[in-house]
C-alpha cells in the first residue's frame, strides 16, 4: 500500500453514502467517488481505502479484502478501529470496489492479516492521530497531553474530552503524518484486537438478506448458462440452437469465443443460452445438440495417471534441496521405510457456485462478482474489452460475498464469460454455473503422488531421508512447456522440512497437465502434508515409539531452520523468515499440546485409535488428532481437535470457526474427495458423486489456540493440511491398514 | 397462473408449471433468500416450508404447490410473528453459526422444521433430519448446537405461515428494485 493521506481535502466528499462525513482518510489518490452503502448498483461510485467520520461520530470503514466465510469483513475493520480507538458500535463496513489503490486485495494464501496486519493498522492510527492533533490544536495543549480513547479524545490533565465526531470537520484540515512515525499499540493495548466483536455479516445472513454474486437481480436482466468443452481445449464444432430458443422464455443462444491452450484463466468457451429466468435458461441448454472436437487432452485417464507418477516418484528426480549424502549411503534395509502416497483430483465445491453480472456498454463496464481477487479480474475484463491502461477505471467492479470460494474465485473465468456475453448481447447478464458446471469444469487441486524414504537411526530418529513428488503444475495454466512447480509451490510443506538431518535430498520430477489445476485451500500443502504426516507415523510405528515421540525427535533441538541453507530457494509464503521463522520449539509446543488436550496415547477400546500429524503452513502452526473406530470395515470419526499457534490472534471466534471448517473439509479430504477424468471428462457432476461432508460424518471438533504475541500468521488455509494424515493414522492404529493413497472411501465404507 | 400464499401473502405466479419453485422465489419475486446450491435436492440450499415441512424447492415445480403455503427465510419469525426473530434464528446468532452463510437460510428453515415437528429433538433426530443440508464451511457442530439451544429456548417455535392469515396483497412487497438497493458489499 502507499502512503497514507487526507483525502477530505482534496474536495472528494460529494459523494453517496457518507455525504454526512467530513473526515476521510485514504491509503492513496487519487479518490473520485465514494462507495455508497446503499446506492443503485448501477451508478459507479467509487472510494479508496479509507477511515471516514460523520460529525454524528459514526465511523465508516472499508475492507477492501474479500470475503468468503472467514470473516474478513469483521477482522480488517476491527484492526483499524483498534488503532483508531474507534467505539466497535459505531463503525459501519463498507466493501470496496476493485481499485489498485487499496493495494492488494487478492485475498488468497490466507494472507490478509499475516501479510497485511502493519499497514491496515497504521491507517487507524494515523487517523487517531489526526484526531489527537485536532484536539490537541482547539484546546491548545501540547500534542502528548491529549489521547484517544473510545470514540473521543481525553485532556490528560483536564480530563475533558471531545467526540470523534465533533473532531472530524478540524482533523480533515490537518496534514496527515508519515504512517512510519506514528507509534502503533504495543500488544498489552488492545482492546479489541483479540476480543470477539459483533460479527458485520451475521445479522444480515440469518436474516436471508446477505447478497452473493448469485443473488444479482437488474431490470432487463438475462440469465445465462452455457454448456462448456467437456474436454479442457475442445472447440465447439456445431450446434444448433432452433430448439432451444423455442423454449419459452430463451432470448438467445450465443457461441462464446473460442479459446485455446494456455487456458489461463479465461472462460473455456462453449454454448450460451440466455433466457429470461433460470429454469428457462436450464431447459435450453439441454436441447443444444453440441457437436464437440475434444483435442489432444481427450487421451487424459486420471486411474492411469495416478499410477504413472507413483511410478515416477519411486525414481530419483530433479533436485529441489539437499544436504549430505542420501545416494551413497548403504541403507540397513530392516531400518528403512519407504512409502508412495497418492492424492486424486480435489474440486472446491463452495455451496454458491461460480456467479458474475456484467453490463457493457461501449467501453464502460459494470460488475458485480464473488471474486477473492478483485483487481486481477478486472484486468482480466480489460483485456477480453480491448481497453488501454488507462481505460482500466472504466470497468467498475463491484464485489459481493461469496457463498464459500477455497481458492476456486481467484480465476475470473466466470466473470470474463458474464462480460462477453453482456457485451454481445446488449443487456445486463448474470452467469450462472450449475453444479454440474462447477464440478466439471473446475480448476483442480492437481492428482499427485508423493515419495518418502528414511533410515531410523538407534535414538529413533532419522539420519537420511529423501522426499518426492509429481504433479500437474499450476503453472501450465500459462505457459503450456511447464512441468514442474515453482519454488513458490515447492516450499508448501515440501522444500521446508524442518527435521534435523545431516543428509537429505528433496526432489521434483517433470509432469504433463491434462485438466486445468487450480489453488484448492491449502493448495500443495494438501498432498505434501499428507506424505509427511503418514510418513512420520509410519516411522513411529517402525521404530515403536508414539508419533508424538518420533515427531519431537526428528524435529530435535530448538532452533529456526532455514532451508536456503539446503541451496533451497525458500520464499517462506512472502513472510520475512526472521520475523516469521520455523521454529522448531513452536512446533514440538504445539505436538505436545495436541497430544495432551487430546489425550492421544490413552488405552482405547479395541477398533479405536488415535492419530496426530502437523504441517507449518502459510506461517501458522497447526497439529491435529483425531479418534476413529473401525468396525466391520466401516471408519466412523470420532473426535477431531486442532491446536493452532497463529501468533497474534485478531478474531479468536473466527479463528476458531475456520479451524473448525478446516477439520471439515480435510474430511472431506481425506473420507471422500476424489475428481476422476476419463477419456479427458470430469465423471463426477453433483454432491451424489462428489460426496462431502455431512452432519451425519462430522464429530465432536475441539479447537486450541495457543496465546502468542508473535506476528499474526494465516488462518483460512493451515487448518487443512495435518487432518487428512491424522485420520489415516488414527485408521492404522484402529485397524492396521495402513491408506497410502486417498480417498479413505476406496478401501473403508464411511 | 398458479396461486400460492408466500410469507403469508397470497401470491399469483405466471411461469411454467414445471419451473421449480426455487427459480420462480428468485427470477420472479426476487426473493433471493433462498439459495440454489445442486439443483437436484441434494445439498438442502434451497430448503423452504411448504405448509410448515421442510421441502427442497429447486426439485419442486410450483405446480405442486397451488394454493399451498409457502415460508422462506425472509417470512421467518418468533411466534409473535417479529421476523427474523424465530428461536433458530435467534440461536444462530448467539452461536455465530454461519462462516459463508451461503448455505444458512437452508439450514434455519430445516432446523426450524424440525423444532415444529419435534419441540426437543435427540441428537440422533437432528443428524436424522438435517443430513440433507451439506454445509461446506463446516459449521455443522454449531448447527448441532444451535439447534439445541433453540430447542430450549423456545419448543413452540413456529413459521409464520403457519400462524398468520392471509393478506391480499401481492408480489410488489417483493419487487426487485428493493431488493437491489439492499445490496450487500456492493
Amino acid at each position: 500500500m502507499k502512503s497514507i493521506e487526507n483525502v477530505s481535502r482534496r474536495g472528494f466528499l460529494k459523494v453517496a453514502g457518507i455525504a454526512s462525513s467530513s473526515f476521510v482518510l485514504g491509503m492513496s489518490l487519487p479518490l473520485t467517488q465514494a462507495q455508497a452503502k446503499s446506492a443503485n448498483n448501477t451508478v459507479s461510485h467509487e472510494l479508496n481505502f479509507f477511515v471516514s467520520i460523520a460529525s454524528d461520530s459514526l465511523v465508516t470503514l472499508v475492507c477492501h479484502r474479500s470475503e468468503m466465510g472467514q470473516g474478513i469483513r469483521t477482522s480488517v475493520p476491527q484492526i483499524i478501529a483498534e488503532e483508531l480507538e474507534a467505539d466497535w458500535q459505531k463503525v459501519t463496513v463498507v466493501q470496496a470496489k476493485a481499485d489498485k489503490k487499496y493495494g492488494s486485495q487478492g485475498t488468497a494464501g490466507s494472507a490478509s492479516i499475516r501479510n497485511h496486519f502493519t499497514s491496515i493498522r497504521q491507517i487507524g492510527a494515523v487517523a487517531r492521530d489526526m484526531l489527537e492533533q485536532a484536539a490537541a490544536n482547539i484546546w491548545q495543549v501540547e500534542r502528548s497531553t491529549v489521547k484517544a480513547k473510545k470514540h473521543f479524545v481525553i485532556h490528560n490533565t483536564t480530563g475533558e474530552k471531545i467526540s470523534f465526531g465533533e473532531l472530524a470537520s478540524h482533523a480533515a484540515k490537518l496534514t496527515p503524518p508519515d504512517s512510519k512515525t506514528i507509534k502503533l499499540k504495543s500488544n498489552s493495548e488492545f482492546s479489541l484486537i483479540g476480543k470477539d466483536v459483533k460479527l458485520v455479516d451475521l445479522d444480515d445472513i440469518v436474516a436471508g438478506k446477505a447478497k452473493y454474486a448469485q443473488d444479482i437481480q437488474l431490470p432487463d436482466m438475462l440469465i445465462a448458462t452455457i454448456v462448456r468443452p467437456p474436454v479442457v481445449g475442445g472447440k465447439v464444432v456445431s450446434f444448433d440452437a432452433s430448439q432451444a430458443l423455442k423454449v419459452k422464455g430463451v432470448v438467445d443462444v450465443i457461441a462464446l469465443k473460442p479459446r485455446s491452450i494456455p487456458v489461463t484463466t479465461n472462460p473455456l468457451s462453449g454454448v450460451a443460452v440466455l433466457a429470461n429466468n433460470t429454469w428457462a435458461a436450464l431447459e435450453g441448454r439441454k436441447k443444444l445438440n453440441i457437436v464437440w472436437e475434444h483435442g489432444e487432452k481427450e487421451s487424459h485417464d486420471s486411474t492411469e495417471f495416478s499410477k504413472k507418477l507413483a511410478k515416477k516418484v519411486n525414481q530419483q528426480g530433479e533436485k529441489v534441496a539437499s544436504k549430505g549424502d542420501v545416494y551413497s549411503h548403504q541403507y540397513n534395509e530392516s531400518e528403512t521405510l519407504e512409502a508412495t502416497y497418492t492424492v486424486p483430483y480435489i474440486h472446491h465445491a463452495p455451496m454458491e457456485t461460480p456467479a458474475a453480472t456484467a453490463i457493457v456498454k461501449g467501453k464502460k463496464c459494470t460488475i458485480w462478482a464473488g471474486t477473492q481477487n478483485p483487481q486481477w479480474a478486472k484486468g482480466n475484463v480489460a483485456r477480453e474489452l480491448g481497453l488501454e491502461k488507462d481505460e482500466h477505471d472504466n470497468i467498475e467492479l463491484n464485489v459481493t460475498l461469496m457463498g464459500g470460494a477455497f481458492g476456486r474465485k481467484s480465476k475470473a473465468d466466470f466473470i470474463v464469460e458474464a462480460v462477453e456475453l453482456a457485451k454481445a448481447s446488449k443487456r445486463p447478464v448474470k452467469v450462472i454455473w450449475s453444479r454440474e458446471d462447477d464440478i466439471q469444469h473446475g480448476f483442480y487441486h492437481s492428482t499427485s503422488a508423493n515419495y518418502c524414504k528414511a533410515e531410523l537411526t538407534k535414538t529413533g530418529s532419522a539420519d537420511h531421508w529423501i522426499s518426492r513428488n509429481a504433479y500437474p503444475p499450476i503453472g501450465w495454466l500459462w505457459n503450456p512447456e511447464a512441468k514442474v512447480p515453482s519454488d513458490n509451490q515447492l516450499a508448501l510443506g515440501f522444500g521446508d522440512i524442518p527435521f534435523a538431518l545431516n543428509n537429505l535430498s528433496i526432489e521434483k520430477h517433470a509432469v504433463d497437465s491434462f485438466v486445468r489445476p487450480g489453488w484448492v485451500r491449502s493448495v500443495a500443502c494438501i498432498n505434501n502434508g499428507f506424505a509427511l504426516g503418514s510418513f512420520v507415523d509410519e516411522l513411529a510405528v517402525k521404530a515403536k515409539l508414539p508419533t508424538r515421540q518420533m515427531w519431537l525427535n526428528l524435529l530435535g533441538d530448538n532452533r529456526h531452520v532455514d532451508p536456503n541453507k539446503n541451496g533451497f530457494k525458500y520464499s517462506n509464503y512472502n513472510l520475512d523468515l526472521l520475523a516469521h521463522p520455523i521454529d522448531t520449539k513452536r512446533m514440538k509446543d504445539l505436538i505436545n499440546l495436541i497430544s495432551d488436550k487430546a489425550n492421544v496415547e490413552q488405552t482405547l477400546p479395541d477398533h479405536q485409535g488415535w492419530g496426530i500429524s502437523f504441517l507449518r503452513s502459510f506461517g501458522s502452526f497447526v497439529a491435529a488428532a483425531t479418534k476413529v473406530e473401525v468396525i466391520n470395515n466401516k471408519v466412523t470419526v470420532l473426535e477431531m481437535h486442532t491446536a493452532v499457534d497463529c501468533g497474534i490472534v485478531v478474531t479468536p471466534d473466527r479463528v476458531k470457526a475456520q479451524m473448525e471448517g478446516a477439520m471439515i473439509f480435510g474430511l472431506s479430504i481425506a473420507l471422500m474427495g476424489e475428481i476422476t477424468v476419463k477419456d479427458g471428462q470430469v465423471q463426477q457432476s453433483n454432491f451424489h458423486d462428489y460426496p462431502v461432508t455431512r452432519i451425519n460424518q462430522a464429530p465432536e471438533l475441539h479447537v486450541h489456540i495457543v496465546e502468542s504475541d508473535a506476528p499474526p500468521g494465516g488462518i483460512g488455509e493451515p487448518g487443512v493440511p495435518p487432518v487428512a494424515p491424522s485420520i489415516t493414522n488414527a485408521i492404522f492404529h484402529a485397524s492396521k491398514t495402513r491408506i497410502r493413497d486417498l480417498p479413505v472411501n476406496k478401501v473403508f465404507t464411511i | 397462473m398458479i396461486k400460492i400464499t408466500l410469507n403469508n401473502k397470497a401470491v399469483t405466479l405466471d411461469v411454467d408449471p414445471q419451473m421449480p419453485l426455487l427459480y420462480a422465489l428468485r427470477d420472479e419475486l426476487k426473493l433471493t433468500g433462498t439459495k440454489f446450491g445442486c439443483g437436484a435436492g441434494q445439498c438442502g440450499a434451497c430448503t423452504v416450508h411448504l405448509n410448515g415441512k421442510a421441502i427442497r424447492s429447486c426439485i419442486t415445480p410450483v405446480s405442486a404447490i397451488a394454493e399451498q403455503a409457502i415460508t422462506t427465510i425472509e417470512g421467518l419469525a418468533d411466534t409473535h410473528g417479529k421476523l427474523g426473530e424465530s428461536a433458530v434464528q435467534v440461536a444462530w446468532r448467539e452461536f455465530k453459526v454461519p462462516q459463508c452463510g451461503y448455505c444458512q437460510s437452508g439450514q434455519m428453515m430445516s432446523a426450524s422444521a424440525l423444532l415444529k415437528a419435534i419441540p426437543q429433538p435427540s441428537d440422533e433426530q437432528i443428524i436424522e433430519h438435517m443430513q440433507g443440508n451439506i454445509c461446506r464451511c463446516g459449521t455443522y457442530t454449531r448447527i448441532k448446537a444451535a439447534i439445541k439451544s433453540a430447542a430450549g429456548n423456545s419448543p413452540t417455535t413456529a413459521s409464520l405461515t403457519t400462524e398468520a392469515t392471509q393478506h391480499s396483497s401481492g408480489v410488489e412487497f417483493f419487487d426487485a428494485r428493493v431488493f437491489s438497493t439492499d445490496t450487500q458489499g456492493a
